[in-house]
């Protein structure tokens, strides 16, 4: 199975775990439904949609209402520190969680005993709080867009807010900011970085970089990093080798953006209905399914 | 790529700035208190600014209230008032981060994007609505987004009121900044 977790942006919604279907643009899991915006649901909706033509394991989904106050992250991660250990995953993807350190370490420390082990793969507030650990090499992918990278690269920042130049980078500064991440031990094995350029790295070089399609709009528009971390998650199991895995992500992403002719008003969800379309564009007959 | 920069405005006014002992912490239990707590010592008129906590009390999503120390029983007063009482209050003895200063707008023509450290917010230009939030990894970005786009910059809830993160309060700043631009 793939596992994803991470919340909801509902106060009420309770800590849900089990396999995750996608119905009538809403994700069903248990007795729930959640609207796909962004987000979370939004990676999963991804990947859902992605599996549907590359076929795969299954899709385990942890889930729990926080709408930033830490109550549901936290009430996340302790399910996780004392039960994820009874789960057999291939693919293991954190998003959206209230960054919190210690929670953080108790989870990671609990993944390590799993066997075997998943593949790691860390995004949004759980990418920070990876960070900000020291951790950040256990992991297999990170998905930082290029604010984000430059926090990576940061030695002091505890959180993007706090970043030196987080806006004032140059494109030609990437490379010195990639190495300055993994100099400090802040990058994942693999980075995924998004931007106007996606670059996927290895150790601290850039090994590939998807420039075209180009939609300029796909930048306003809020979970279009979500459905490109979700995609990973589904490619990562397609037996490709994860350099591989980054860049087909990151091309299926464009086009469906391209697919769904965005303006800065679009909303994820259009997105995520033509990633089919952008999946058959990518392989084309040569589908792969594992 | 990048359009314009604007040098942020410095909220902090004047002679009283340094980092010294005269300076103190308030430290929260969360930041949806720090970002209350802003809200009502700025509205008394107290000279405070929000920064980021020195390393040794860093738990991940942080803010503190700097504040000038000589006020500290004043302040804790007009907290205890409307319920916000700080975990603990400490004096500073180095340099506090600093929240990223500048913002990054750029103009897609009928639409206008404010960027903040990492929070994005776009409206159409004619009609001022919220036509998108991006960016951010904090639980309340997803939140944030649910309950602000479609609505106008003017009826919209305030990140503020409504954030609990250095998410939320970054989309605050990108906020106010597109009520400067539009």
């Amino acid at each position: 199975m793939l596992g994803i977790v991470g919340t909801v942006p509902d106060r009420r919604f309770p800590l849900v775990h089990d396999r995750v279907f996608l119905k009538d643009d809403h994700l069903v899991i248990n007795d729930f439904k959640i609207p796909v915006n962004r987000g979370t649901p939004a990676l999963i909706a991804a990947a859902l949609k992605a599996r549907e033509i590359i076929g795969g394991p299954e899709i385990y989904a942890f889930l729990v209402g926080d709408i930033g106050e830490g109550h549901g992250s936290r009430l996340l991660y302790q399910f996780l520190e004392r039960h994820l250990s009874e789960f057999n995953f291939e693919v293991l993807t954190f998003h959206y969680l209230q960054p919190d350190v210690d929670w953080h370490n108790k989870v990671l420390f609990t993944i390590e005993a799993m066997n075997p082990s998943p593949l790691l793969i860390a995004d949004a507030g759980f990418m920070y709080a990876a960070k900000m650990s020291g951790q950040a090499s256990c992991y297999d992918i990170f998905t930082p867009d290029v604010g984000e990278l430059t926090f990576l690269a940061d030695e002091m920042a505890p959180h993007p807010f706090y970043t030196r130049g987080f806006i004032l980078h140059r494109a030609d500064e990437i490379p010195d900011l990639i190495s300055q991440a993994y100099h400090y031990q802040n990058a994942a094995k693999y980075l995924l970085v998004k931007g106007k350029s996606d670059m996927i790295v290895r150790g601290s070089q850039i090994v590939e970089t998807v420039n075209s399609p180009c939609c300029e709009a796909m930048e306003a528009i809020g979970g279009t990093g979500d459905t490109l971390t979700g995609l990973l998650t589904v490619l990562c199991k397609s037996g490709i080798e994860l350099s591989e895995a980054a860049r087909d992500a990151a091309l299926i992403n464009r086009w469906s953006g391209c697919y769904a002719k965005p303006n800065p008003a679009t909303q994820v969800i259009d997105l995520v209905d033509t990633i089919p379309r952008a999946i058959k564009n990518i392989y084309s007959k040569n589908l792969k399914s594992s | 790529m990048f359009g314009l920069f604007k040098k942020k405005k410095h909220r902090f006014h004047g002679k009283n700035r340094k980092l010294s002992v005269d300076r103190g912490i308030l430290v929260f239990e969360h930041t949806g208190d720090v970002i209350q707590a802003e809200t009502v010592l700025k509205k008394s008129g107290w000279r405070v600014r929000v920064m980021g906590p020195p390393p040794e009390i860093r738990t991940g999503c942080d803010l503190v209230i700097e504040f000038p120390l000589i006020e500290e029983l004043n302040i804790v007063r007009e907290l205890k008032n409307v319920h916000i009482m700080p975990l603990s209050i400490v004096p500073v003895t180095a340099p506090l981060l600093e929240p990223v200063g500048l913002f990054q707008i750029k103009d897609f023509g009928n639409y206008l994007m404010v960027r903040a450290a990492n929070m994005k917010i776009t409206v159409e230009k004619e009609s001022h609505k919220i036509v998108n939030i991006s960016g951010g990894g904090c639980p309340d970005v997803p939140y944030l987004a649910y309950e602000m786009v479609g609505k106008t910059l003017a009826e919209t809830p305030r990140p503020r009121e409504l954030g609990h993160t250095l998410c939320g309060y970054a989309l605050e700043l990108a906020y106010e900044e597109l009520l400067r631009k539009c």
